[in-house]
């Protein structure tokens, strides 16, 4: 036996030995790879929270001059119920010299029969700034009789726009559609 | 030392036995009983016996909260409400948990400054240094996890504002945003992965303290003088009965202060806004991290420009976290070989500035950027009226007076859209000061260490560090027989 080990230990083929060394390092390596992304992925929404993503709101409940605000997965959305000089004066106001110029059609979706219904606005509730939830119908509106961030003072008009204050973008309008007149779906 | 040779002498035959089989008390002996310390340590050197108090003070009152608390959004706050009334000694328990984070970093920042100030981080100690700043960032990591635990309006929105800080990364900014977060936005879920790390990183700090203190235990401690240990017998002590006192004296001392803190003014550090429960629909209008983030905080928000392709909320976050990963570099940064600034003339002055810095970006951290500094407004803020011309132009009329003001605003017609609002007056403000004060944070390390170093001409060192003792008490009988200078 011990004669074998010595003849063997003069005939090490390095090629092979390399090979093997390379073929199970790279094995153990792919295999901590797929348990470590295990690992990282489970960190991910789950199931139940991206279910959660989406949510139906009946607009015909949300009074006149007066906004609801909902949660859809932790962030807030405004519903706003324009008054008819809210929606004229988002209307008519000259967008060319704002920050962030966008008519006030362009933040409106179609109902399912293609019109338009000015009366409702539908924003994201959080300040393009630092993220924090402005403050509108029933508080302090802001110079522009949209909402007013408190925070850092940025004023929005009854579009959603930003006309005054740190904000650099429009409030966002949120993927929604309308299901129904009188419901819409918001999806994040 | 690690060339120190063992002295341990196991007396009786359970030692020796245990001896040959895992010599746990000969490490233990070796390493906190004759191991040889410089003779020349003052009270700077005490905040690491300090700190290790304070790890120890936070896991055991942190292990005890987790058996009252319960990580779920709609009992968290109320369950640490329970803890604080019900839970017998639950206030004295929390008090003492929430404070202990702020005497953590109170005596975690007074051991940095002693490292920069004695060049302890300077060659062989690089590691050791190393180690430190991740124990450091672990421990903010911690801190900032813990802080969102009791569910309180600042908990929420201060975390909501830091992992928004993620979203700043180009590309991959907001998809790290949903991973850490578990969901488009906090949630439960993000309170239950930030309760199972906030358990886990004291564990893993303490891992990390075992590897600092091994790293030092081999080239050893470093010392006021800055010189390496010569002769060991002169110039060493054995760390028992010496430091162990002396730590022990400065620990005695530091729990009188903490005492004080947790029976006296147990909310002083807090923000009164966190005692009312998270609402994701209302932001506190002021928001602000606790008092130990501020100066990087302040970093964050004096970055206000554009600086190419890069925006100014990235680049912010780029500066803030610089400002910590420039600690793990200095040790090549410096270029002066004379490691304490005793025997740096030029140097001090400039540390004395970095300290200066330090605090003043702390204090930037806590004000409203926008406000004037104390004594520095230059001129009145005015109310303006903002309308539109005859001509279609955007125009602007300025008062003093607000009758004259709401007048002039009533005077316009609808068509103008005229609209009241303030225009600050001139003044130096607090965002001018944490721009000034970054700028010297940034050049402290990049310029001044650097070029120090080359252009300083240090005064002579000590030849050793029993003569640095007796220098200036060379006409006193020197005790241990060694002639004086």
């Amino acid at each position: 036996m011990s004669d074998m080990t010595e003849s063997d230990h003069e005939t090490i083929d390095e090629d092979k030995r390399d090979f093997v060394h390379i073929a199970s390092g790279m094995m153990a390596l792919g295999g901590a790879g797929a348990i470590g992304w295990m690992f990282v992925d489970q960190m991910n929404p789950a199931a139940d929270t991206q279910a959660a993503s989406s949510l139906e709101v009946d607009v015909s409940k949300v009074a006149e001059g007066g906004e609801i605000r909902v949660l859809i997965g932790g962030k807030p959305f405004f519903v706003r119920h324009r008054t008819a000089a809210e929606i004229l004066s988002a209307q008519t106001t000259d967008v060319t010299k704002f920050p962030d110029p966008e008519t006030d059609e362009e933040r409106l979706r179609t109902l399912p029969d293609g019109s338009f219904n000015p009366a409702i606005l539908v924003t994201s509730g959080s300040c393009t700034h630092l993220g924090c939830v402005p403050v509108g119908p029933g508080n302090n509106t802001g110079d522009y009789g949209g909402w007013y961030c408190p925070c850092h003072g940025s004023h929005y008009d009854t579009s959603g726009r930003i006309r005054k204050g740190p904000a650099p973008k429009n409030l966002p309008v949120p993927d929604y559609e309308y299901v129904s007149a009188s419901v819409i779906r918001i999806s994040l | 030392m690690s060339d120190h040779k063992s002295t341990y002498n196991p007396k009786s035959g359970f030692e020796k036995w245990m001896d040959r089989r895992l010599p746990l008390m000969r490490l233990a002996h070796d390493s906190f009983v004759d191991f040889p310390t410089p003779k020349n340590l003052n009270y700077w050197y005490t905040f690491g016996g300090i700190l290790s108090f304070c790890l120890l003070t936070q896991i055991l009152t942190g292990v005890v909260l987790a058996m009252h608390y319960t990580p779920s959004t709609d009992i968290a706050f109320a369950s640490v409400e329970r803890i604080m009334r019900d839970v017998p000694f639950g206030w004295l328990i929390r008090y003492i948990h929430a404070n202990g984070a702020s005497m953590f970093f109170l005596a975690v920042y007074i051991h940095m400054f002693r490292g920069l100030y004695y060049g302890s981080y300077k060659e062989p100690r690089e590691v050791l240094w190393v180690l430190g700043c991740v124990i450091f960032l672990l421990m903010i990591a911690t801190a900032f996890l813990g802080y969102m635990l009791p569910w309180g309006q600042m908990s929420f929105h201060g975390a909501n504002v830091i992992t928004g800080l993620f979203g700043a990364i180009p590309i991959v900014g907001e998809p790290i945003q949903t991973w850490l977060l578990g969901g488009p936005s906090i949630g439960n879920q993000t309170l239950q992965r930030f309760f199972s790390l906030h358990y886990l990183l004291p564990f893993m700090i303490a891992g990390v303290v075992i590897l600092h203190i091994w790293a030092l235990h081999v080239p050893g401690n470093s010392n006021p003088a800055g010189i390496d240990v010569k002769d060991v017998k002169k110039d060493t002590v054995p760390f028992h009965p010496y430091y162990t006192v002396k730590d022990g004296f400065a620990i005695v001392v530091f729990m009188i202060l903490f005492s004080v803190v947790v029976f006296y003014f147990p909310a002083a550090l807090g923000h009164t806004d966190n005692y009312i429960e998270a609402n994701p629909l209302v932001t506190p209008a002021h928001i602000v991290p606790e008092w130990y983030m501020l100066p990087f905080y302040a970093i964050l928000r004096a970055i206000t420009f554009d600086l190419g392709p890069i925006d100014a909320k990235l680049l912010g976050v780029i500066a803030m976290f610089g400002a910590i990963a420039l600690l793990f570099v200095l040790p090549w940064l410096d270029t002066s070989k004379v490691r304490s600034m005793r025997y740096r003339p030029t140097a001090r002055y400039f540390f004395l500035g970095f300290v200066i810095c330090g605090l003043t970006l702390g204090w930037c951290g806590a004000k409203n950027p926008d406000d004037a500094l104390p004594f520095m407004t230059l001129s009145a803020d005015q109310l303006v009226v903002d309308y539109t011309d005859v001509n279609g132009n955007p125009a602007q009329r300025f008062f003093d007076d607000y009758e004259l003001a709401k007048q002039a605003l009533e005077d316009q017609p609808a068509s103008a859209s005229a609209t009241l609002g303030v225009k600050k007056g001139d003044a130096i403000r607090f965002i001018h000061l944490a721009q000034f004060m970054t700028l010297y944070y940034f050049a402290y390390f990049l310029l001044i260490v650097p070029a120090l170093g080359l252009m300083e001409r240090p005064k002579d060192e000590p030849d050793s560090i029993h003569k640095s003792v007796l220098k200036g008490k060379a006409k006193a009988p020197a005790p241990d027989g060694v002639a004086a200078e």
